[in-house]
């Protein structure tokens, strides 16, 4: 029951902040709501018992990429004040492609997966495991990501993604020279 | 216990630790203007408050003058106009003292303050702290005071001051830069307690000896120099140098929120320097720790006051950075030598790990003609 | 006693905010925002897998790493992109980048 209530806490904070991102009028005031939804992710992989994993969107979503959106906001300042709409010209087929969207998942998980809780049904709770499985997940996901038989590729190449994109990003916003 | 019964001493222990920081912060004001003073050969604040020792003249000696400093530094905050400037971003402005302060007491949460100990029949195991038994506590401390950097930025952007705006965009980039550095050193004492649980970073480094300090000095001083200037304090204190920027961020704040930016500051001071005494000087292990657990309070007290003593003799000793030479020092020096320093500290612990480190060892000292 | 399925529906509705979003938003730097609430909606269905499905087996979370990762690259080239772009254009409005057109 407790387990239910914070579940839907948390998850309305997270959408209702997702809402104000996507429909917010002032950039900035969209970008503070954006931290608070990634906040709100970061509490649901608490409650999935993923310690690790909500520090390290605490860290990297919050810490360092909701910083960036920022810095670019008040970077690109001239157009925080502006008064015309914040929507394009398409938001009424906008909404209803992404409520069709909503609709046809929402179908689909209902379909697969049971959707009232109770604890006899596979899946209708939350697995019970011992708690020396969930603490050794964070050894047992950094063995994966470097044993030859697991991730050890991927994770390769997520670092020379993450160097080229570093590069990446200093050659792009580099000033020309007649900038200066 | 049940998860209920658990919360609710998370909670009574919080409430005092966090009451006990709190206090902490106001007397460390104190002691930073009394020992800035000193430094500098002046007095200090000396009026507000003293304990009377009675002398033989008649005359009671003033003995602690100033001891109710921070008291009258409270009051004159409380009492000040609580000025919100007419062209701010109303909201923001609010909320930003608030994320200045919620960072620095949330870090509180995982330090270990006592080993396994028994308070009013109460066992507190494996160790005494909000919330012990983090399996990420150390990713988590960096986590919130990545967070940190929030309070700074927005108040320089809700301001609507050039001067509060550069401050805020000077603590970003700084914060960002060191934050790398401190990230990476903090790798030292994980790899070298296997462990991300503060309470087994501690329990790691048994005597003196084993402190991680000893076996490890670079990164130490690397994860000092980060804290400094993750805490903006001197020589990192750029983004409210008062000759360019005025105070910067503040600028625009009186009141008790100007109080909140302050008490942040000076609480995650205390908060930074627990937590370099517990990854690097053995936390709360010293003497006899065993026997009476109750002395871990003393030992990290002592160890946290002596981080303290060192941060403003050093805001008393250097000169402030330049910006340039700040960003510089943060992506050329401080982070090649940590990204290097974990490198080499993962190569030796493999290469003990398979046994290979000893005879290396041996077979170069015969080589050279010593061993 | 949260059931599978309302990790998913709440993925789903978050990824479907953000969907909106990226559609119908006219400042680039917005659209982004919406791409990161979308990433971060498959996050969410990554982990909740891992939880109920293999929590043995860290599957889940070491796919949500590479997401992490894969976000943290977009951002740092999207943004310097739309900086780049703001000193050529004076502007970050999707519909007025229209240097291709005619």
């Amino acid at each position: 029951m407790v387990e239910q209530i914070v579940f839907i806490l948390v998850s309305l904070f997270t959408l209702i902040t997702a809402v104000v991102v996507v429909t917010n009028r002032n950039l900035f005031h969209a970008a503070l709501a954006l931290m608070a939804s990634f906040l709100g992710v970061a509490g649901l992989y608490v409650l999935l018992d993923a310690g690790f994993l909500a520090a390290a969107q605490l860290l990297v979503y919050i810490g360092a990429i909701s910083i960036l959106i920022i810095f670019a906001i008040m970077l690109t300042r001239r157009l925080m004040h502006a008064l015309e709409s914040p929507f394009n010209s398409q938001w009424g087929l906008g909404a209803f492609t992404a409520v069709v969207a909503f609709a046809v998942m929402a179908g689909v998980i209902a379909q697969f997966w049971p959707v009232t809780p109770d604890s006899v049904t596979p899946l209708a709770s939350r697995p019970e495991v011992s708690a020396s499985i969930l603490r050794g997940s964070v050894a047992e996901l950094g063995r994966a990501l470097v044993s030859s038989d697991a991730y050890v590729i991927p994770f390769e190449i997520a670092s020379v993604l993450l160097l080229a994109a570093l590069i990446g990003a200093i050659v792009v916003a580099w000033p020309k020279a007649e900038d200066e | 216990m049940t998860p209920g019964q658990l919360a609710l001493r998370s909670l009574i222990v919080g409430f005092i630790i966090t009451f006990a920081v709190i206090t902490g912060f106001a007397y460390t004001t104190l002691l930073e203007r009394k020992l800035l003073a000193r430094l500098q050969g002046r007095i200090g604040p000396n009026r507000a408050g003293y304990i009377p020792v009675p002398t033989r003249s008649g005359k009671p000696r003033r003995f602690l003058g100033g001891i109710m400093q921070p008291a009258a530094d409270a009051v004159k905050l409380f009492f000040k106009e609580d000025i919100t400037p007419a062209k701010v971003d109303r909201w923001v402005y609010t909320l930003a003292p608030m994320l200045a302060v919620i960072p620095a007491i949330l870090i509180l949460a995982v330090i270990p303050w006592a080993g396994e100990i028994t308070i009013l029949g109460q066992t507190f195991s494996p160790y005494f702290a909000i919330a012990p038994g983090v399996n990420v506590g150390i990713v988590f401390v960096l986590a919130i005071t990545s967070i940190g950097v929030y309070g700074v930025v927005l108040a320089g952007w809700a301001s609507n001051s050039k001067y509060a705006v550069l401050g805020g965009i000077r603590a970003s980039a700084q914060m960002i830069s060191y934050e790398l550095a401190l990230g990476l050193t903090v790798l030292v004492p994980i790899m070298l307690a296997d462990s991300m649980d503060l309470g087994e970073i501690v329990a790691a480094q048994k005597g003196v000896i084993d402190w991680f300090v000893f076996r490890q000095p670079l990164a130490a001083i690397i994860f000092w120099i980060g804290a400094l200037a993750e805490l903006q304090r001197a020589p990192f204190d750029l983004l409210e140098a008062e000759q360019e920027l005025s105070a910067g961020y503040t600028v625009e704040y009186a009141g008790m929120r100007f109080g909140m930016f302050f008490m942040a500051e000076y609480m995650k001071m205390i908060a930074l320097s627990a937590i370099t005494a517990t990854l690097f000087f053995g936390g709360y292990r010293g003497p006899f720790v065993d026997q009476v657990p109750a002395l871990g309070f003393l030992y990290i007290g002592l160890k946290t006051f002596i981080g303290l003593c060192i941060m403003i003799w050093i805001r008393a000793t250097l000169p402030r950075f330049r910006y340039d030479q700040l960003m510089a020092f943060g992506w050329k020096r401080m982070l090649p030598i940590s990204v290097l320093n974990f490198v080499v500290v993962g190569i030796f612990i493999v290469l003990q790990e398979e046994g290979i480190l000893q005879p290396l060892f041996e077979n170069t000292l015969r080589f050279l003609g010593i061993g | 006693m949260v059931p599978l399925s309302w990790y998913l529906l709440v993925a789903a509705l978050l990824f479907c905010i953000g969907l909106y979003g990226v559609m119908v938003r006219r400042n680039a730097v917005a659209i982004l925002m919406a791409v990161e609430l979308m990433l971060n909606a498959v996050n969410i269905n990554l982990v909740a897998f891992w939880r109920y499905l293999s929590p043995e087996r860290p599957v889940g979370l070491a796919w949500a790493i590479f997401v992490l990762t894969v976000a943290a690259a977009e951002a740092a080239v999207g943004l310097a992109l739309l900086i780049s772009v703001y000193r050529n254009r004076g502007s970050v409005v999707a519909e007025e980048l229209d240097l291709l057109k005619n």
